[in-house]
C-alpha cells in the first residue's frame, strides 16, 4: 500500500461514513482541483454513482472557464448540481470589484453569506435539470446536515487544526477550543438537532498528493491549471479580480508534479495567489468561523 | 516507480504544558529549511508588529487564540521531509485540558517523541502523555530532555530524569527508543549535533526519527472488516448489491467463504468491485476501502464484522472487560446509558462494573464508583445487544472501541478480555426457571411411553424464500396420520401473540435475541408435554440454535437447513434442496429419533 492509496482509502472510508450518518448530505464543489479530486473519491466510494447533491457558490466572477467545466461534467457524470448565490449583494455591488468593500468583505458576502444561506436552504438553490440540460429552481428547500468539504491541513494554519468530522452550530460557528476528540476512525457523527457537520476527507492530503493523484486516475481538472503558453497559469483557483496566475511554465501533469517536488513552488504557499489572505492575521480563521471554506 | 523518500510517516510530539514541544518542532521546520518561504519572516513580522519576542513555536501556532495564550490547544500538523522519508509532524497540546485533542493526535502516529523539561522535570503529564500513548497502542517513543540550556547542559540533570522517567516507562510496559538531551530554542540535538554536550555523542532529534520504523502492515493476520454499508445503486440500471467497508487486518479474495458476526450470515464472494474503470484488483488487503458482491444474497447490515469462515473468528458478547480511559466533561457513571462503537458497530450500553481506577500520572489505584474526566479503568461495561470484536492484545484495530455520551466521544477503550458472557442472559432466567418449576406427578418418561414416542425438536430453518413453512405442515400432517402426537409452530404464531409486547407493530420482524428466546420457551413447555413439535424459522444461526438447545435442555432436537447453500453459520444436521423429497428425508430422521 502506497502514500496515495492509503490517503485514498481513509478519505473514501470518511465519505462513506458520512453518507450513511446524514439523511440531508452534500458535498462542496468549488471547481478547484482539490474539491474535483474529492468528487471523483465519491465516485469511487460509491462504483461510479454520487449519491448526494454537489453545490456551487457561484460568485459570478468566477473564471467563465470554471463555469463550463462544471456544467460538463454535471452532465457527463450525472451529477445532482446545485448552485447558490448572494443575488442580493450582487445587485446591490456590495463586492470588491465594484470597488464598494474590501476584499474580505466580498469574500463574505458572495461566499460566506452565500454558502450559509444555500446550505440552510432559505435562499434559492438552483439545481440542474437533467432532462432540460439547464439550472432550475430546486424545490427542496431543506436544510443540509452534513456539508463535504476538501479542505486540506497544508494549505494554512488554521486548517491544520480541523477534524474529519467538525462540528459547527447553529450559528455556523466553530469552536476551535472546544473541538471533539477524533480516534481510531470514530468520527463525531451524533449531534445535537440545530448543529450540522463539515467533513473534511481530504485533510491529510498535500498539495503535491493532489497533483498526484490527479495524474495516476486521470482526474480531468480545469485547463486553468496549465500554462497555455502565456508562461503563466493558476496554482489555485478563485474568483477573477483576487486571483491572480503564477509564473509557470508547467505545461502538463507532469511538468507541475516536478515543479512541486523539487522546483520553484516547493518551498512557496499555494495560496500565495490569493490576495484576500495577507489583509489581516488571523483574517481566514475569521472567516473559517463563520463558514468560508 | 517508487521514488527515494516516498514513505510517510506520522510523528505526534507530546509532554507537559510549556516543555516546549512547538518550539522543537519550529526549530526543526526551520534548521532543515522546509518552512514555506516567507513564513519565518512572515511570524517574526508579526511579532514586531504585536512587540512581542519571537518565538519559533509561533510558527506552529499559527492561530490568533494560541497565540494569545502562548499554549497550543489543538493538534497543528506540519510536513517535513528528510531523505528517508517525509514526515507529517503532530504537535499535540500539553495541557491537561486538551487531552481530547493530545489523544486526537497521538492516534494518528506511528511513533511519539516525548518532551520533558529539564529544570522541571518529570511532571503529571509526562507520565499521563506516556500512558495514553501505551494504551494508543504507539510503541516507538524517544523521550527529549529539552531546555537543557536552562540548567547550563549539566549531564547530571539530564541523566536524573532519564532513570527517573525510564522507571516509569518501565511500568507501564513501554521500552523508550532513546533520550535525547536537547534545546528547542537553542537548537542543540535537533536537526545538529550540539556542541555544548559533548558528553551525549549519540542521536539528533533528526536522526532519530530516521531510525523509528514503519507500521508493520496487518496483511498477513486474520481478515476483519466492519460493514459500513450495503449499497444498491439503481440508476443506469445498475443492480449490484455490494457490501462496502474498509479492511481492518487480513486479506480477502474473489471466491472466499465469509461470515458475518454477530448474525452469524455466510456467503461467498463472488467478486470485488472494481472502484473506477482503472481498478483491476481481486483482491483487498488491510487499510483498503473496499467492497464486494455475493455469491448468495443474503441479508447483511451496516455493524457487523465480516472474516473469513476458515480462520479465526471474533469474539462474541454482550458483557466485556475492558480498559478504559474517559474524556467527557461528566463522569462515567452507573445505571446511565452510554453507546459503545467498534468498527462500524454502534451498540446501547452500560457501565456494568469498575474494577480499578487508575490515575495515569501517578499509577495509583483507587477504588471508586464512577469514571471522572482523565481516569483510566478497568471495568466491565455490558451491551443491550450482541457485539463482535476482538481481544486487543491479538489483533488491536478490531480490538478497540469509543463510548459516546449523548453527542460526544467521551471515552475509548480496549477489549482487554472476555467475560465468559455468551447466553449469560438465558442462562440466568433458565437457571430461575428450573428452580421455580412446579412438576406435575406425571413424568416425561410416563407420557413417552403413553404415546409410543419420544418427544422431539425438529428445527426447520433457511433463508426467507424457502418452503419451510409448506414442509412443515406436510411433515406434521404425515406424521400425524401416522398416529404421532405431533405440534407445528412457526415463529410468526409467536411473535404477534406471546411476544406482542417486544414486537411493536410496523416494525420490522425480529427473528433473533428474545424472539428467539421465547419461542424456546414455548417449545420447552410443549416438549414436556411428550409433543413432537416442528419448529420453523428464517436464518436460524449456530448462536440462535444453542439458545434453543439451551432453554429447552432437549438432546432430542433436529435441525434442518432447506436449500442449496447454508447461508448462516449455524451448524445442522442435514442440508437439504428445497423440493418436495425433503419432506420424506426429514420423515424418515425423526422416525429415528422419536419412534420407539
Amino acid at each position: 500500500m502506497d502514500h496515495l492509496d492509503r490517503l485514498e482509502a481513509r478519505s473514501i472510508h470518511i465519505i462513506r461514513e458520512a453518507y450513511n450518518s446524514f439523511k440531508n448530505l452534500c458535498m462542496l464543489w468549488s471547481i478547484g482541483k482539490d474539491s474535483t479530486v474529492l468528487l471523483c473519491l465519491a465516485r469511487k466510494a460509491f462504483y461510479g454513482h454520487v449519491p448526494f447533491p454537489l453545490v456551487h457558490i457561484d460568485t459570478h466572477y468566477k473564471i467563465p472557464q470554471m463555469i463550463e467545466y462544471r456544467d460538463r461534467l454535471a452532465i457527463e457524470w450525472n451529477l445532482d448540481m446545485i448552485y447558490g448565490e448572494n443575488r442580493k449583494a450582487l445587485e446591490e455591488k456590495r463586492t470588491f470589484p465594484d470597488g464598494n468593500c474590501t476584499r474580505l468583505e466580498c469574500c463574505r458576502n458572495l461566499k460566506t453569506e452565500a454558502l450559509a444561506h444555500t446550505l440552510a436552504g432559505d435562499w434559492p438553490r438552483y439545481r440542474m435539470d437533467h432532462n432540460l440540460k439547464k439550472y432550475v429552481i430546486d424545490k427542496n428547500t431543506e436544510p443540509y446536515t452534513g456539508v463535504i468539504v476538501g479542505v486540506r491541513a497544508d494549505e494554512e494554519g488554521s486548517r491544520s487544526k480541523e477534524r474529519y468530522f467538525s462540528p459547527r452550530d447553529t450559528h455556523n460557528d466553530w469552536d476551535i477550543s472546544d473541538q471533539p476528540p477524533e480516534f481510531w476512525g470514530q468520527y463525531k457523527t451524533d449531534f445535537a438537532p440545530g448543529t450540522h457537520l463539515r467533513i473534511h476527507p481530504l485533510l491529510d492530503w498535500t498539495e503535491l498528493d493532489i497533483w498526484e493523484y490527479i495524474k495516476r486516475e486521470n482526474v480531468p481538472v480545469v485547463s486553468l491549471y496549465f500554462d497555455q503558453g502565456e508562461k503563466k497559469r493558476y496554482r489555485s483557483l478563485g474568483c477573477y479580480p483576487c486571483t491572480k496566475p503564477v509564473d509557470s511554465e508547467a505545461k502538463n501533469l507532469d511538468d507541475i508534479i516536478e515543479e512541486l517536488r523539487t522546483g520553484k513552488f516547493a518551498n512557496i504557499a499555494e495560496r500565495s495567489g490569493r490576495d484576500q489572505d495577507k489583509e489581516d492575521g488571523g483574517g481566514l480563521e475569521e472567516l473559517r468561523k463563520n463558514g468560508y471554506m | 516507480m517508487t521514488k527515494k523518500n516516498d514513505e510517510h510517516m506520522n510523528i505526534v510530539i507530546v509532554g507537559h504544558v510549556d516543555h516546549g514541544k512547538s518550539t522543537i518542532i519550529g526549530r526543526l521546520l526551520a534548521d532543515t529549511n522546509s518552512l514555506p518561504e516567507g513564513k519565518l519572516e512572515q511570524i517574526k513580522q508579526l511579532c514586531r508588529n504585536n512587540a512581542k519576542p519571537f518565538e519559533y513555536a509561533f510558527l506552529l501556532d499559527a492561530l490568533k487564540d494560541e497565540r494569545s495564550q502562548g499554549i497550543t490547544i489543538d493538534t497543528a500538523r506540519s510536513f517535513f521531509k528528510t531523505e528517508k522519508r517525509k514526515y507529517i509532524i503532530i504537535d499535540a497540546p500539553g495541557h491537561i485540558e486538551f487531552l481530547k485533542n493530545m489523544i486526537t493526535g497521538a492516534s494518528r502516529a506511528d511513533a511519539a517523541l516525548l518532551v520533558i523539561d529539564a529544570a522541571e522535570g518529570v511532571k503529571e503529564n509526562s507520565r499521563r502523555h506516556g500512558y495514553m500513548l501505551s494504551m494508543l497502542g504507539i510503541k516507538q517513543v524517544c523521550v527529549l530532555v529539552n531546555k537543557m540550556d536552562n540548567v547550563k547542559y549539566k549531564k547530571e540533570v539530564y541523566d536524573r530524569i532519564v532513570n527517573e522517567y525510564n522507571e516509569f516507562l518501565n511500568k507501564i510496559g513501554i521500552q523508550s527508543q532513546g533520550f535525547i538531551p536537547v534545546s528547542g530554542m537553542e537548537g542543540d540535538n535537533i536537526a545538529k549535533r550540539s556542541i555544548n554536550m559533548p558528553w551525549y555523542e549519540e542521536d539528533t532529534v533528526l536522526t532519530m526519527l530516521d531510525k523509528f520504523t514503519a507500521s508493520k502492515p496487518l496483511d498477513s493476520l486474520p481478515f476483519r472488516m466492519p460493514v459500513q454499508d450495503v449499497y444498491k445503486f439503481t440508476n443506469d440500471a445498475d443492480d449490484r448489491r455490494i457490501i462496502a467497508g474498509t479492511v481492518e487486518s487480513g486479506t480477502i479474495n474473489n471466491g472466499d467463504e465469509v461470515v458475518f458476526y454477530p448474525s452469524g450470515k455466510k456467503t461467498h464472494v463472488n467478486k470485488i468491485e472494481p472502484m473506477s474503470e482503472y481498478d483491476t484488483a481481486t483482491k483487498a488487503s488491510a487499510g483498503y476501502a473496499t467492497g464486494f458482491t455475493m455469491t448468495e444474497q443474503i441479508y447483511v447490515k451496516r455493524g457487523e464484522l465480516c472474516f473469513k469462515s476458515d480462520q479465526t473468528p471474533p469474539l462474541m458478547g454482550k458483557h466485556m472487560k475492558v480498559s478504559l480511559f474517559w474524556l467527557g466533561k461528566k463522569p462515567m457513571v452507573k445505571d446511565k446509558r452510554y453507546f459503545l462503537k467498534t468498527g462500524t458497530m454502534k451498540a446501547e450500553c452500560y457501565l456494568e462494573n469498575i474494577l480499578s481506577v487508575i490515575d495515569a500520572s501517578t499509577l495509583i489505584k483507587t477504588e471508586k464508583d464512577q469514571i471522572d474526566k482523565h481516569d483510566v479503568a478497568d471495568c466491565i461495561i455490558s451491551t443491550s445487544k450482541l457485539c463482535a470484536f476482538d481481544n486487543s492484545a491479538l489483533l488491536s484495530s478490531t480490538g478497540r472501541f469509543v463510548i459516546v455520551d449523548e453527542y460526544e466521544i467521551s471515552g475509548g477503550g480496549i477489549f482487554t478480555e472476555t467475560v465468559d458472557n455468551l447466553h449469560r442472559y438465558e442462562k440466568a432466567k433458565v437457571m430461575l426457571r428450573e428452580g421455580k418449576w412446579e412438576h406435575g406427578y406425571v413424568t416425561l418418561p410416563e407420557r413417552n411411553e403413553r404415546f409410543s414416542q419420544n418427544a422431539a425438536l425438529i428445527i426447520l430453518t433457511g433463508t426467507k424464500d424457502t418452503n419451510k413453512k409448506l414442509f412443515a405442515k406436510a411433515l406434521e400432517r404425515s406424521l400425524f396420520d401416522e398416529g404421532k402426537n405431533v405440534y407445528y409452530l412457526g415463529i410468526g404464531s409467536v411473535i404477534y401473540g406471546l411476544n406482542a409486547d417486544i414486537n411493536p407493530p410496523g416494525e420490522k420482524e425480529n427473528r433473533s435475541g428474545e424472539n428467539i428466546r421465547r419461542l424456546a420457551e414455548a417449545a420447552n413447555i410443549l416438549l414436556d408435554t411428550g409433543l413432537i413439535l416442528i419448529v420453523t424459522a428464517s436464518d436460524l444461526t449456530k448462536y440462535d440454535v444453542e439458545t434453543i438447545k439451551l432453554v429447552t435442555k432437549n438432546d432430542n432436537t433436529l435441525v434442518f437447513w432447506l436449500g442449496d447453500e447454508c447461508t448462516t453459520d449455524i451448524e445442522c444436521d442435514m442440508v437439504l434442496p428445497n423440493d418436495e423429497d425433503a419432506i420424506e428425508i426429514i420423515r424418515k430422521k425423526v422416525e429415528q429419533v422419536a419412534v420407539r
